[in-house]
């Protein structure tokens, strides 16, 4: 017994434990309770099994959210992804002196909770009083209506999640940057490679992993997004900006069919969990590779 | 300090002694003999509303001798809405809790009947309203006591000069204050009245301010619309009906009143028509009087000029949105005597007049004898503004939805399929027929069982 509290595994299963309770009882059991109401007719008085997932494979205004996701939650981590290595680009060539304070400035806009800075972006949208319009405007252009034509709408939602979550790729690329071997730049410039093919040669392979990491970690906070669209348009106009979460939700909550909620809450899992075996499996033949 | 041993002869000795003593001593009352209860109530945007609820509470709990308990939840995002759903799984929580619109048939069988409470206040103050009705009652039996904070309607609230002076019509004089409306002029405010109002209104630079998105504002206006043309989307039975005469009727009407009124109504939220009324951008919306209540500290010259009146009329008849609160008992709860004793004291007539008062007289009692309270008559600038605020003369307080049983008429109110259906025939460009289409879809899938 003294040897077995003594193994180094023992005590990180004990350090680690405090934790392994915490997300047994705030993640594994609500995903189980949540597969369970989602068995359950509306009136949660009988099982149902997969019915639920069947008679959501038979409405339109399903398959019209699940399309809404994918353009939501690929474009914007396209765009974080894109943004985010030109930004972390910039701040590495920033002088040492003055990164830090870059660093932090940029950051803003992943630090603050996104339910507050998306009121901020709902007034700059806001139907009627919209102070970018005022700028159009002021300038002779005609008002956006912003969160009232569906594509607007598209828009704006996608625009706050990348802008919200831009910084992140930011700061994950910038560590990815500051971990490539000076020396590798300096042999590829004796070789004589120019910019371009110090990045595609050099930067993108070496950072490769953390792309991927940092993409699928992205995907699946921006998949189960809720705040952003929530805040912005509920939804709207005619249910054309609704995602998993939000539309699980209004159908949960607002309509009080729980078990129908549970059910497209649920179908995040199986396209995040396939996505995740993707990624990860090639990060892993790439590390034996390596 | 001096420590003393306690050793096994001297605990024997004391536990006999304290033993002995509990035996012989007289039952005190304690100032909690009656048990604890615990409520989530509503919390109020009106402030020192929830005081007033909170001192009747406070009264009740120290003559019943009850340890009370008092939450006030927000309806802010859905605060309410997570409250009663989490409590109904949990099995746990508060013993009486606040339940908007739909929810007391939605958690019908969680709740505790309480006919025994809302029997005799019918019969003290007259038939429920309508819709309270509706919504607070299943299969004979009362699910939960019709709540005064909170319960409102939504008429219009209109700008008497701009009516005067682009309309020509007094609004005063049709609706005026401590007398019923003026008969002539209040039958010819009808749907086709209002349009051409608001066409004139429109062309002066001051469109009303209808939203047309998903939330409640809009789609409340919008129910009244449907109803007032008898345009049912489900029967009470639960048959579809959407695809009738009616309903193309109201779509047509509708085609025409959106030229009339702001290009961004689809995207607007419950917010959006108030601003649009206190900025003094439009002529009219279907509100309560919070619009007026903020216009006369933000914007007094706008709040002098205000005034809330019945909505129109149609072929079926006038219809005044309304959305009741109640409070229900949870069948978990441990203190049923004492809840229903609470809410027994809440509902008189005294204590509803207090919180119809403090709420400045935006809440509406559910009773259609309630009608008589002073508030509404005095409360200004103008004075009298509100007085036509609560239903006394040929409205029908109704529900977007209604008459569908509300297991799928919480669902059209919830997914906003009327103004869906406008949005599309209008900003969408489709035809009638396809949005009917559309509606009809919607409306099997809500017939899930």
């Amino acid at each position: 017994m003294k040897r077995l509290l003594r193994r180094k595994s023992t005590i990180a299963f004990a350090m680690a434990l405090p934790l392994l309770l915490i997300i047994a009882s705030l993640v594994i059991y609500p995903a189980f309770y949540s597969i369970y109401l989602a068995t359950l007719n509306k009136s949660m008085e009988r099982f149902v099994g997969l019915g639920n997932f069947g008679f959501l494979f038979t409405r339109e205004t399903f398959w019209m959210v699940v399309k809404q996701s994918v353009i939501f939650a690929v474009s914007a981590v396209f765009f974080k992804a894109l943004i985010g290595f030109f930004v972390a680009h910039f701040v590495h060539n920033v002088p040492t002196r003055g990164q830090r304070k870059w660093r932090g400035m940029l950051l803003v806009p992943w630090v603050i909770p996104p339910a507050m800075s998306t009121l901020a972006w709902l007034w700059l949208f806001d139907p009627s009083y919209s102070a970018f319009n005022w700028i159009f405007e002021g300038i002779g252009v005609h008002g956006v209506n912003w969160l009232g034509d569906p594509y607007w709408a598209r828009f704006a939602v996608i625009l706050v999640n990348v802008w919200v979550g831009a910084p992140f790729f930011m700061i994950m690329y910038l560590a990815a940057l500051k971990s490539v071997p000076e020396q590798l730049y300096e042999a590829a410039s004796i070789d004589g490679a120019n910019w371009w093919q110090k990045l595609w040669f050099i930067t993108l392979p070496m950072m490769r992993n953390i792309i991927a990491i940092t993409a699928l970690f992205s995907l699946i906070v921006t998949f189960a997004n809720f705040d952003i669209v929530r805040v912005l348009t509920s939804g709207g106009p005619v249910d054309q900006t609704h995602v998993f979460a939000t539309w699980a939700f209004q159908l949960g909550i607002a309509s009080s069919d729980i078990p129908l909620g549970a059910c497209v809450s649920l179908f995040m899992f199986p396209i995040l969990g396939v996505a995740a075996v993707f990624i990860l499996r090639d990060i892993s033949q790439r590390g034996n590779e390596a | 300090m001096a420590i003393t041993n306690l050793d096994r002869r001297r605990f024997l000795a004391a536990t006999a002694a304290a033993s002995a003593a509990t035996m012989v001593a007289p039952f005190v009352r304690t100032s909690h003999a009656a048990g604890t209860l615990s409520v989530g109530f509503w919390d109020h945007w009106v402030p020192g509303a929830n005081d007033v609820l909170t001192k009747l509470c406070n009264e009740w709990a120290a003559k019943e001798k009850v340890e009370l308990k008092i939450d006030y939840i927000t309806s802010q995002g859905s605060k309410i809405l997570l409250t009663i759903a989490s409590e109904a799984q949990a099995k746990s929580g508060h013993d009486i809790l606040a339940l908007p619109t739909w929810y007391a048939t939605a958690q019908a069988r969680n709740l505790e009947p309480v006919d025994d409470i809302v029997g005799p206040l019918i019969a003290q103050f007259g038939n429920a309203v309508a819709v309270v009705e509706y919504l607070g009652k299943q299969n004979g039996r009362w699910l939960a006591v019709p709540a005064t904070p909170g319960s409102q309607t939504k008429p219009p609230c209109g700008r008497i000069d701009l009516f005067k002076q682009h309309v020509g019509l007094d609004l005063t004089r049709m609706y005026p204050v401590g007398a019923p409306p003026d008969k002539a002029l209040a039958d010819k405010w009808t749907w086709d009245t209002f349009l051409i109002a608001a066409e004139k209104c429109f062309k002066a630079g001051y469109p009303f301010g209808l939203g047309l998105g998903q939330t409640t504002d809009s789609v409340d206006w919008v129910g009244a619309l449907f109803a007032s043309y008898g345009a049912e989307l489900v029967d009470p039975k639960g048959k579809i009906t959407v695809n009738s005469d009616a309903t193309r009727q109201v779509l047509e009407y509708a085609r025409r009143l959106v030229k009339f009124l702001p290009p961004d109504v689809f995207a607007w939220d419950d917010s959006s028509n108030n601003k649009w009324l206190i900025a003094g951008k439009g002529a009219l919306i279907m509100n309560p009087p919070s619009a007026w209540a903020v216009a006369k500290r933000d914007n007094p010259k706008v709040a002098e000029q205000l005034w809330t009146f019945p909505s129109p009329k149609g072929p079926k008849g006038r219809y005044d949105p309304g959305l009741p609160y109640f409070w229900g008992i949870w069948k978990f709860s441990n203190n049923k005597p004492a809840a229903k004793s609470l809410l027994t004291y809440l509902s008189r007539r005294p204590a509803i007049e207090a919180l119809v008062n403090a709420s400045g007289g935006y809440d509406i009692p559910g009773f259609s004898g309630l009608r008589d309270f002073k508030i509404w008559a005095e409360q200004g600038p103008p004075r009298g503004t509100i007085y036509h605020y609560p239903a006394r003369d040929d409205q029908i307080v109704s529900i977007s939805a209604a008459p569908a049983p509300t297991v799928i008429g919480s669902q059209i109110y919830a997914q906003a399929t009327v103004t869906k259906m406008i949005a599309k025939c209008t900003q969408g460009g489709e035809s009638i027929d396809k949005a009917i289409a559309w509606a009809t879809s919607e409306l099997e899938g809500f017939m899930r069982v």
